[in-house]
Formats: C-alpha cells, structure tokens, sequence
C-alpha cells in the first residue's frame, strides 16, 4: 500500500508522563518516559527489585507481577500502561515478617538456589491458586511452563507448588 | 477506535498499534522495531468480547487469548479454537496477547492464524477511507506481511461455526511446550452416512503463511475414512508443503512432520465426527 509520506506528521515529544498506580495496595504518582518498560520502572522508579528482569523479551517469567489480578510479563508493559492499574509484586505478599503460605512452601522445599526466578514463578503460582485452590497436575504444568530456573532442576519448585497448595488448604 | 485510525493516519508507517504487546513489546525491547509512535488500543472501550454470531462466534480487537480458554459461547460453538489457545505460549502470554493482535501479526508458526484459514474467519477491518471484510487467505502475503494498510485495525474476528457432523483435530510438534510450532496442522472432517462430506487442512510452520490444501481437501471429499486414505494423504502433504530449515528443525524434518502430523489429525479429526472422542 503507498503512503505518501509528505502528509505524515513529524512524532510528538516522548516526555515523561504523570502516572498514578496502585502497588501492593499502595497508591503512587510518578512521572514515567514513554517508552520505559513497566519492570524496569518498578525497580528504578519505585524501588521495588524483588521484580528481577531476565530476558526482556517475554521467555523467562522473571519479571512476571499481578496486573489486576492477573500474572503478565512486566518486561512487556510499558510503565505508562499501568496508568490507573492495580499491581502486585512479590514485595505484596508476606504480612510483615510471617511469609506467604507460597514462599514458606518454597523456603521449606528448597525451591530455590539463586533466586532470581523465584519472585516471578511465585506471583504465578499465587494467580493459579486464585483461579482454583485445587489445580490438576497440567494446570500447574501450565504454570510453571512459563518460567526458565537455571538452577533448580525444577523438582524442588514443583514439591514446592504442590507443598503450597496443600498449606493454603486446597 | 477513530481515534486511533485517526493516529495512524497522521503518523502512518512510522506508527504501531499495541494490543497485548506480546509480539510487539520484544521486538522493540530488542529494537527490532523502532517505530516512532505506538498507538496503544488497551483503553479502548467495548472491544474486550466474545459474542455468538450467526451459529459462529465474534471477537473483539481487545479480547485476550486466555478468555477464549474457559468461555461458555466457545465451549458450546466453537470447543476447537478453546483447545487451540491452549497451545499459545503460556497462560502469562495469553493473559495479554489478544486473538486479533495474533491474527494480525501473522507468524507463520502461530495457532490463530492458521485457525482463521482453516475455519474460513472473515476479519472486520477499519481504517482511514472506512470499513472492509477480509478473509485470511487474503490477508497473509508472506512472512509476517500482510495486506493490511498502516492505518488499519482488525476490529473483530468472526469464526464461523461447525457442522454439528464436523470432527476436529489440532496436532503440534514444539521444543517445549508452549514454544512456537515447529510444524503444525489443523484438520476438520464432516462425516455423513460414513462418508467424508466436508474437509479442512491447515498445515503452520512450513513457511511464510499457513497454507491451505483445497485440492486435497476435494479429493478427500466422497471418500470413506480409512487407514490407507489418510496415509496417502499424508504423502501428499508432506510432499507439497516447501518449509525452510532454521536452528531449531530442518526443511527435510518439517516435511517428514508435517505429513505425521496430517495422518494424526485426519485420523483423530475422523474419530471425533464418529463420536469417538468427548468434547
Ligand atoms: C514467550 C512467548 C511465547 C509465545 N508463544 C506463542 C505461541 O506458541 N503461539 C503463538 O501463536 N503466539 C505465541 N506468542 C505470541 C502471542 O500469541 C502474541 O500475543 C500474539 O502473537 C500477538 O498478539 P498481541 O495482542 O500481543 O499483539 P501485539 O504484540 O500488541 O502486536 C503485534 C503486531 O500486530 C499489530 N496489531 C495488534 N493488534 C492489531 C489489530 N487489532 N489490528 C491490526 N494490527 C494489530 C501490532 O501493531 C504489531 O505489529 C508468544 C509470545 C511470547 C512472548
Ligand atoms: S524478563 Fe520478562 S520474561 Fe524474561
Ligand atoms: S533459582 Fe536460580 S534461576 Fe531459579
């Protein structure tokens, strides 16, 4: 298709933007540059680095937080996106120094060695125990599918799945 | 939704729309694109359903993969394409990724796509000089090239219903799952009195467009299922498909693929219209 491109306006200024969010049940005003992904803005904006980034490219599930409930990638967000959005990170989800019944799971499993996918794999099991306390085998699969660990084997996150369901009462 | 069209008017090419980004955001993350104006669609009102339709069922432009999962009107109408966005990605892919977004995208090896051509989808397209209707067939030129003009929107994808006699089948060959097809095939039989009346191939991944195979699809026509015809047929697929080799399969192994994979959805496709298979 032929556009002539004489008629085509030049791109409007990329400045930072006023945005207001809800994290962790907080609510923050920040400015944010267009195109600064909503991960990276959580970390250097916000200050929350439990979100740990990876890929940047939607593989790895380390950057994976609750967008309204539900587990995206936050690497594939734009901040300003998140514009009038509730989040939640892993930052949300102890209740002061008692952890989570999913991170006591994965403490008492050993499902984790470095850590750096932990935060991301535990924001989409806490979705996938929302959406049902008793999951099959395949929807934990499912789960899991969308995360890389480059230490664990993946044994001990799956003991510490099933641990988790079995501690929240499912 | 104007707006929008109205935006990319102004900016043409060197504008993007971003759906759920799934496609998208790598590719600028990666700067392998770098547009100068991304459009977001995401606050549009109104374009996040699934509708029944003229015994099929509509979609709108801001209607995630994931919803089509566990929706009653695709449970009822269309269980195919519920089973086939289970194969996309992961549920944290699919919880953004929108079905127009896909289908607009065009990855060779992508599950929508090839559903859109295999279950004759029409696609409702808006752009600056008004509104038009496109088939699949139409819309895929080549790999991840389409028809659309710069200032276009999917704005809802139609998918039709089946026979109440129609069988289904989905077969894929990934990595890992959740990965991007190596191959893939998407088959439909309709049996009445025991003969094929109605024939639908798709095969994905074997090159720059999911292709279709009508002459086939004629020959399998009047035909009685058997062992000996969906073997032959396979033959002939994987003889016609003309996939490129890359790191992850070569062009000999995705035509071997690609005619396993046909054998294994006519058979299971067959089993279904028989009533041999629930849901
Ligand atoms: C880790 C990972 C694994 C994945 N695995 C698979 C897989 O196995 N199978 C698969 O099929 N897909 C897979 N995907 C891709 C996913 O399905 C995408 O969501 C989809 O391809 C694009 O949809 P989107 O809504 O995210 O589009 P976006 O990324 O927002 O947009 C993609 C392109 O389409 C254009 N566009 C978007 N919406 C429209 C519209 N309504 N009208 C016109 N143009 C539009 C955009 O301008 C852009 O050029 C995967 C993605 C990731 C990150
Ligand atoms: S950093 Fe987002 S998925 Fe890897
Ligand atoms: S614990 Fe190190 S990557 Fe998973």
């Amino acid at each position: 298709m032929s556009v002539d491109i004489r008629s085509q306006a030049e791109a409007p200024e990329a400045a930072p933007r006023a945005i207001t969010l809800t994290v962790n049940g907080k609510r923050y005003s920040a400015r944010a540059e267009p195109r600064k992904t909503l991960a990276d803005f959580l970390r250097e904006d916000l200050g929350l680095t439990g979100t740990r980034v990876g890929c940047e490219h939607g593989s790895c599930g380390a950057c994976t937080v609750l967008l309204n409930g539900a587990a995206v990638r936050s690497c594939l967000m734009l901040a300003v996106q998140a514009d009038g959005q509730e989040l939640m990170t892993i930052e949300g989800l102890a209740d002061g120094n008692q952890l989570h019944p999913i991170q006591q799971a994965f403490w008492e499993e050993h499902g984790l060695q470095c850590g750096y996918c932990t935060a991301g794999i535990i924001m989409s099991l806490y979705e996938m125990l929302r959406r049902n306390p008793k999951p099959s085998d395949e929807e934990i699969y499912d789960t899991l599918g969308g995360h890389l660990c480059r230490c664990t084997g993946y044994q001990d996150i799956l003991k510490s799945a099933k641990l988790a369901i079995k501690l929240i009462g499912g | 939704m104007e707006e929008a069209v109205g935006l990319l008017g102004l900016y043409g090419p060197e504008a993007k729309i971003l759906a759920g980004g799934q496609s998208l955001m790598p590719l600028l993350n990666m700067r392998l694109a770098r547009p100068s104006v991304i459009v977001d669609i995401n606050r549009i009102g109104e374009m996040d359903y699934i509708r029944p339709s003229d015994g099929g069922i509509a979609i709108g432009a801001l209607t995630r993969e994931r919803r089509v999962e566990d929706d009653p009107i695709v449970a009822e109408r269309l269980p195919l394409l519920a089973a086939l966005v289970k194969w996309i990605g992961h549920p944290q892919i699919r919880n953004r990724g929108t079905v127009c977004g896909s289908i607009a995208h065009g990855d060779p090896a992508a599950e929508l796509p090839a559903a859109a051509l295999a279950l004759d989808a029409e696609l409702a397209v808006v752009g600056k000089s008004g509104t038009r209707t496109l088939s699949p067939d139409d819309l895929y030129l080549g790999y991840l090239a389409t028809s659309l003009a710069p200032d276009e929107i999917i704005r809802e994808v139609r998918f039709p219903g089946l026979p109440a006699n129609a069988g289904w089948s989905i077969q894929e060959v990934a990595r890992r799952h959740g990965d991007f097809a190596l191959v893939g095939v998407i088959a439909v039989l309709g049996l009445t009195e025991g003969r094929i009346s109605e024939a639908r191939l798709v095969c994905f991944g074997v090159g720059g467009r999911p292709v279709r195979f009508p002459e086939i699809e004629g020959q399998l026509v009047g035909s009685t299922p058997s062992e000996d015809l969906f073997s032959a047929t396979a033959r002939q697929v994987s003889a016609s498909v003309d996939p490129d080799g890359d790191i992850h399969a070569s062009a000999a192994y995705r035509k071997e693929v690609a005619g396993v994979l046909t054998r294994r959805a006519l058979e299971q496709a067959s089993e279904r219209a028989k009533g041999g298979i629930q849901s």
